[in-house]
């Protein structure tokens, strides 16, 4: 299985149209840490004090422009519900970035985050970026639980890049995005991912005998 | 209940009427009525004793249509891979839980007998409880889950938390019933109606003073048991609660409480879970074939089951694969998703969802999507592949594309715009409001709600009195084919054939022949608008 990937258009020239690269992020965390509001602000944004939980996954794509490239991030929202967690391979697979959220204000939420990491580590290559992003910023003063030198000290050991965001106020939200599309760019990652890519789709229509329609757009 | 005792003075049976004039519509030609089958009538009501829903266990184990179709259209060695990756909470093969079954139910009946579970919960200081106050109490209807080791899982009113001593007591009867080879089902307490549903090893409680009779309660607890296997599977819960008798299902239901809730407020106030139909949104039939055609051109692809259309909790179109049928009971569910989450406007969704009369031991995976910038028309696609996601996102694309191309989208938001129908344009006076259902098509259709139904005390008012004319018809005691009842500010008017149910309610002054002729001339009109409001010709991929 190939985890939920987009089949490249075009005719599987490999190149995207418009020029953007195509970046699969994948949001992991606890429920109730903001995964859902970090992208809507991140993609529209808006912020909502009410925001429901996700069911199963949402789906939504930005474009970001670093350093003269277009990078459009396909972004897998996921549900941090218990019940939705043996699904999640199919949204990190084939990811090249992830950010794993946990909330600042709750302790469980970070060692949840600990053990999304591990996952993510194991499961995937190497080369997938992982942001480790402590949300609701904006609530430090009050309650905070989780001190950024130990969330720092955590990353630093796994070789994660951490940040503190707030998906209330907007902190920290397009750096982080931003940054990912840095790392990525940095590592050259995106040809080489995207050779792969085509490698990978082309077995996958040999094996399952894919709608023809999928490789040439009418 | 002074209403019912009003009707008991009256002759409310009439077995059959003469009456020449204006001429009879012939109940043989139900409006709405079509050979071509469309949704799956839900069990019939008069089948639903509670022995049935009690007992009829789910899962035909090795023969359901997730597995079926995965089989059927993936290549001979990938076939079991791919039948055991349907189970997405756990691993178990069909196979298993056909075993988990029969164990499960020897285990349970012996692990019943333990005392200590019953013991914790024998405390009867429950009326002092000062959280559960007269707001509480006074609550017409309340819905209590647990498990059967008596874990709480769900209340409808107060933390389930703070409950757990009246979940116990509860539990407890049940269990002592139980241990003697019986089953609790009812207890009635003055106008208090408390009744059990036993079900595997959840136990749902209905208490209701609202005045709905025990099959209708049954039926609701059972769309709440439904509810919760659309979440978790059928065989997931029997899976969990064989290897855990203790476990606490809320770790599993959380966030999937606010679907309960939904649920039980739309039953109060939807008619349709009553009726076990579905209304459609009434389109021109030039319109709705467009749509269907759209879907049917754009959607085919491997793998896709149903392809719903819904606004506003109203059915536009429903395209299926060959072979393969939607009860109108699992489409509630999915009307009920839809209806509950505010989170499918912000973004394309890809969820699973168990549809319980469909296959009850996997999910379908559906891609879930609004078309319209309003938020108003909702379309999902239910797939067996799991992966299928990008394939049906670009489905989506193209059928938006297509119904803006032929103002398809601006026809069902006129259509919205003005709720349905009023009741004016049926032009029979005296007439309020109505209910009208095709059984053959699982379809219904009413029109809007007017003067004097206007304040939700009245409409709540009026449906119970569809509750209680829906009752009376259906009463298993002695059901009864036309019923003719003078209320206090109304009279009603029931009548049940092999093709149809309709309730009607007048205002409190016509008379009987009246009446007639009234409902003789409404089903000339239903028919003349079917093609309107109902979905008469069943469409597949």
């Amino acid at each position: 299985m190939s985890g939920l990937q987009r089949p490249p258009p075009g005719g599987g020239s490999g190149r995207p149209g418009g020029g953007a690269q195509q970046m699969k992020l994948v949001l992991l965390g606890d429920q109730g840490v903001g995964k859902s509001s970090l992208a809507l602000r991140f993609v529209r944004g808006d912020f909502r004090e009410d925001q429901e939980a996700t069911i199963g996954a949402a789906f939504l794509t930005q474009t970001v422009n670093v350093q003269g490239k277009n990078i459009k991030f396909d972004i897998w929202d996921t549900a941090g519900q218990e019940r939705y967690h043996s699904l999640a391979p199919m949204y990190y697979r084939g990811a090249q970035a992830a950010i794993v959220v946990y909330d600042i204000t709750s302790t469980h939420s970070f060692e949840q985050a600990h053990s999304w990491v591990k996952e993510l580590q194991k499961e995937t290559g190497p080369d997938v970026i992982i942001a480790l992003a402590g949300n609701k910023v904006d609530m430090a003063a009050e309650t905070r639980a989780v001190m950024k030198e130990e969330a720092e000290k955590y990353a630093m050991e796994h070789g994660l890049f951490h940040l503190e965001t707030s998906a209330k106020t907007g902190y920290n939200v397009q750096n982080l995005f931003q940054t990912l599309a840095q790392e990525i760019i940095r590592n050259d990652y995106v040809v080489t991912q995207t050779r792969h890519r085509i490698v990978t789709t082309a077995d996958l229509l040999g094996e399952q005998s894919y709608p023809r329609r999928r490789t040439c757009c009418s | 209940m002074a209403e019912a005792k009003e009707a008991d003075r009256l002759p409310d049976h009439v077995d059959h009427y003469e009456s020449s004039d204006q001429g009879d519509f012939n109940e043989n030609e139900a409006p709405g009525d079509s050979h071509e089958k469309i949704l799956i009538a839900s069990d019939s009501y008069e089948d639903l004793n509670y022995d049935d829903i009690a007992v009829s266990s789910f899962g035909k184990p090795y023969s359901g249509s997730i597995i079926d179709i995965v089989r059927h259209n993936s290549c001979s060695d990938e076939k079991e891979a791919d039948a055991s990756s349907l189970n997405l909470i756990n691993e178990s093969s069909a196979e298993s839980s056909n075993e988990d079954q029969n164990e499960g139910q020897v285990k349970d009946l012996s692990a019943d007998k333990v005392p200590e579970d019953v013991g914790e919960g024998m405390k009867l200081e429950i009326r002092e409880n000062e959280d559960f106050g007269p707001e509480w109490r006074q609550k017409k209807k309340h819905l209590f889950i647990f498990s059967s080791a008596g874990k709480p899982i769900y209340s409808r009113h107060g933390s389930e938390d703070k409950l757990v001593t009246i979940m116990g007591v509860m539990q407890a009867l049940v269990s002592f019933v139980q241990v003697s080879g019986d089953n609790m089902r009812c207890i009635i307490a003055g106008d208090h109606k408390f009744i059990f549903l036993n079900r595997d090893q959840i136990v749902l409680v209905g208490v209701s003073s609202a005045g709905d009779s025990s099959t209708q309660i049954v039926l609701q607890l059972s769309y709440v048991y439904n509810q919760i296997i659309s979440v978790l599977t059928y065989t997931s819960l029997h899976k969990i609660f064989k290897q855990r008798r203790n476990y606490d299902l809320r770790r599993l239901l959380s966030g999937a409480e606010k679907f309960i809730d939904n649920l039980v407020n739309m039953m109060d106030t939807e008619p349709g879970f009553l009726l076990g139909a579905i209304r459609c949104l009434p389109l021109d039939a030039p319109v709705r074939e467009m749509i269907e055609q759209t879907i049917v051109l754009n959607a085919k692809v491997k793998d896709l089951v149903f392809a719903v259309m819904l606004a506003n909790n109203q059915l536009i179109s429903l395209v299926r694969m060959k072979k393969y049928f939607l009860s109108a009971m699992d489409l509630h569910l999915i009307i009920n998703l839809v209806n509950a989450s505010e989170s499918f406007k912000t973004a394309e969704s890809w969820t699973p969802i168990c549809l319980p009369k469909f296959d009850s031991s996997g999910f379908l995976q559906a891609h879930i999507s609004y078309l319209d910038e309003n938020s108003q028309t909702c379309l999902l696609l239910l797939s067996v592949d799991r992966e299928a996601f990008f394939t049906l996102s670009e489905c989506k694309n193209k059928i938006q594309e297509r119904l803006l191309k032929y103002n398809s989208l601006r026809a069902i938001s006129d259509s919205l715009a003005t709720t349905s129908y009023s009741i004016q344009q049926c032009g029979i006076t005296d007439l309020r409001h109505f209910l009208y259902k095709s059984k053959s098509i699982a379809q219904y259709t009413s029109p809007e709600l007017e003067a004097p139904y206007l304040t939700p005390a009245d409409q709540e008012r009026l449906f119970g009195l569809y509750h209680y004319l829906h009752h009376r018809i259906h009463s298993p005691a002695r059901p009864l084919k036309i019923l003719y009842y003078v209320g206090e500010q109304e009279t009603l008017l029931g009548w049940m054939t092999q093709g149809f149910e309709l309730y009607t309610v007048f205002g409190p002054l016509v008379t009987k022949t009246n009446a007639i002729h009234a409902i003789n001339k409404l089903l000339r009109w239903i028919k003349k608008e079917e093609d309107q409001l109902f979905i008469l010709n069943s469409v597949t991929f």
